[in-house]
């Protein structure tokens, strides 16, 4: 298993290279000067001049290339135009927002997404199968903002049971330690704020998670029906043990094998930062993040939250190279 | 003779699909009796696999269901048993192994896990326990490492180490019947040598009754008390092993028996019979095998002859052994 992840390891290398070379190119591929457009039309020519030394434009692509690896591997990510601020520091609040949201929205796929697939299968064509199958093809093929817009409208306008907005209650900001609010009111032993910042996790959480939870549903679904069919499951059964054992235990480890990939690339999908529900949610979550900097024109930060963002996506690749390595011990490398 | 463990009296099994009702298994009688082994064979399609899933009720329903007959087991009928009922036969009273031995294990739990969970459905034992046993059995099924096989997965092992897994498994809660369908049919010639050695030695050993499916005449001849001749879902013909590769009376049965390459005879070319198997339909007329019987008259395409009891528990379905054909028949069989 260890070897196992040292080579999965080494052979994100060139992923990463490749990775650093598209967001190191974004700068070289804005039109005209960087130094020009980052100071403005007003600016003097001696200004641009400063600047391109100090950004180090005039070396050659290479050299330029190289210090902007060192900075990366020493975890500088450079400056914000806008904020004058580390980028590295600034960002992680918003990472830790869209990681929190993500996990639960993916939470709330999986445990339904598994469980209705599961049912359906075992119960094939009855009314629980044809219903649930009905919720996901509409699930999969709903607008997201407007399933927001509508838990909004109902859940929080008109019900008033759960808040719209943010991720806490605005009057009562909690004193941030790992900025994963959940965590750090548990840290604290507030669990009333715990409640309150559930709460707020409730609407997005559903929104963001129920395209996952149908695609992860259906797939499941089919998964199992093709994994029901198997040798392997007739030896099960001959062995007198019941339909639980059959399902839970041999059908659904299996079954999960294609599964696995599905949830890990919405994982993906989600953390990369969903800007349109951050947006409705005012979720100060990357996407949002890197979205302000596009208006702004902040080339560092954009550049920077893309490699980010590319970077999660690719952890979370990992992740999903030894899950397969878990269920199936079949694989090797 | 010994008392009867399993007996099918006129079990009918169809799938209804699409493209209509397929009698796969049509009224199929045989018994097998304590400590017996006995073989039923048939060409592929003959509806061997279904009749021995039909047993203990593992056909896919849908499509399949047991539309007439009864399956005693020791005075029980398992054709009306529950599903109840049938958890505790399976793999305890009645355990069966399989064709495949490449896909009949779980490719992701160990041998020791699978093995563990079949003790201990049906014994009430420690984890500890049930390992300990589950070595046992691999030791006495002959596989080497007993102790390292246990937390292995399937694919490190061969065909043939799995199939003598799937023995083990089966043979841990001491069943009184074991049905193998095909169980050496995917292993090449001297495991599968093997492999039958060892339900030789089982059946001595543990008394237990074997049901063995196979579509080879040598496997029959070699460990079959008695043997079932199947044929588009029907039974042909049935009698001892002796008396049938000796004397047999169904023209396919003569022909299953032709086909059988002899090691030391002067025919240059194999013999096989003409033709394939035609898939039961509800609709036929006639004796299915009439299509490809040299000895087809115009009675075998209009009515489907009953069994004729031929004595000595010997039967065979076939309008030659009505009487007026009665000496035909003798001609055919002196001259094969
Ligand atoms: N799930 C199913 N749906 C429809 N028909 C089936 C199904 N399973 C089996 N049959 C039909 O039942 C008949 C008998 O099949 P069966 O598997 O019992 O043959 P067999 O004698 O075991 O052959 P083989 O030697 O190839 O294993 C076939 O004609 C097949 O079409
Ligand atoms: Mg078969």
């Amino acid at each position: 298993m260890v070897t196992y992840i040292l080579r999965r390891l080494l052979m994100l290398i060139p992923v990463l290279i490749g990775m650093t070379l598209i967001t190191f190119s974004i700068v070289h591929l804005i039109p005209g000067n960087p130094a020009q457009v980052i100071l403005g039309e007003t600016a003097t020519a001696d200004a641009i001049a400063n600047l391109e030394k100090t950004m180090g434009l005039n070396e050659p692509y290479f050299v330029q290339y190289w210090n902007y690896i060192l900075d990366i591997l020493q975890g500088d990510l450079g400056t914000s135009l806008r904020s004058k601020a580390e980028i590295s520091s600034e960002i992680l609040p918003y990472i830790a927002a869209t990681f929190e949201l993500t996990l639960f929205a993916m939470i709330f796929a999986i445990v339904v997404g598994v469980n209705a697939g599961i049912i359906s299968a075992w119960k094939q064509n009855s009314w629980f199968d044809l219903a649930a199958m009905l919720i996901a093809l509409i699930g999969v093929s709903m607008p997201v903002f407007w399933l927001a817009l509508m838990e909004q409208w109902i859940f929080a306008q008109e019900l008033g049971w759960l808040p719209a907005y943010g991720r806490q209650d605005s009057k009562d900001p909690i004193a941030a330690i790992t900025h994963l609010y959940v965590l750090d009111s548990l840290i604290h032993l507030d669990f009333a704020r715990a409640g309150t910042i559930l709460k707020h996790l409730i609407l997005p959480s559903i929104a963001l998670g129920t395209i996952p939870m149908a695609i992860i549903a259906r797939m499941t679904r089919s998964s199992m029906l093709e994994v029901m069919k198997s040798d392997y499951i007739r030896t099960v059964r001959a062995k007198g043990s019941g339909q639980f054992l059959v399902i839970y235990k041999h059908a659904l480890k299996n079954a999960m094998i294609p599964v696995i990939t599905v949830i890990g690339l919405q994982t993906g999908v989600l953390l990369g930062g969903a800007i349109l529900t951050e947006t409705i949610f005012s979720w100060p979550g990357v996407g949002r993040y890197v979205y302000e900097a596009i208006n702004y024109r902040d080339y560092p930060v954009i550049q920077s939250g893309i490699l980010v963002i590319a970077f999660i996506f690719v952890m979370i690749n990992l992740v999903v190279d030894i899950l397969y390595k878990k269920l199936d011990p079949r694989i090797k490398y | 003779m010994a008392e009867a463990i399993l007996e099918l009296k006129e079990l009918s099994t169809h799938f209804f699909t699409d493209s209509g009702e397929i009698p796969a298994v049509d009224q199929v009688s045989f018994t097998v009796h304590k400590g017996e082994v006995v073989g039923v064979v048939g060409e592929s399609g003959s509806g061997k696999s279904v009749t021995s899933l039909s047993i203990l009720q593992l056909i896919p329903k849908p499509p399949g269901k047991i539309v007439n007959g009864s399956i005693f087991y020791k005075d029980e009928n398992l054709a009306k048993a529950s599903e109840k009922r049938m958890k505790k036969i399976r793999g305890n009273e009645i355990s069966m192994i399989f064709q495949e031995p490449m896909t009949s294990l779980n490719p992701v739990f160990t041998i020791g896990n699978q093995m563990r969970e079949a003790i201990r459905i049906h014994q009430k034992v420690s984890k500890q326990t049930a390992t300990e046993k589950a070595i046992h059995m691999l030791k006495v099924v002959g596989i080497p490492r007993a102790e390292d096989i246990v937390n292995e997965y399937p694919h490190q092992l061969s065909g043939g180490m799995r199939q003598r897994v799937m023995i083990a498994m089966a043979m841990s809660s001491e069943p009184s019947l074991l049905i193998a369908d095909e169980p050496t049919t995917a292993l090449d010639v001297t495991i599968q040598a093997q492999i039958l050695d060892l339900m030789k030695k089982i059946n001595k050993e543990e008394q237990t009754s074997i049901l063995l499916i196979t579509h080879d005449l040598g496997v029959v001849a070699d460990i079959c008390d008695r043997v079932v001749v199947m044929y588009s879902g029907q039974v042909v013909e049935q009698g001892t092993t002796r008396e049938i590769l000796k004397d047999p009376k169904h023209p396919y049965t003569q022909g299953l028996i032709r086909s059988l390459p002899k090691l030391h005879g002067k025919e240059k070319k194999l013999y096989s019979i003409p033709g394939t198997v035609a898939r039961p339909r509800k609709d036929h007329i006639g004796c299915r095998f009439a299509p490809r019987c040299e000895f087809a008259f115009e009675r075998c395409f209009k009515e489907n002859p009953q069994i004729y009891n031929l004595g000595e528990g010997r039967e065979s379905r076939c309008f030659l052994h009505s009487k007026q054909e009665g000496e035909r028949l003798k001609d055919v069989t002196t001259n094969t």
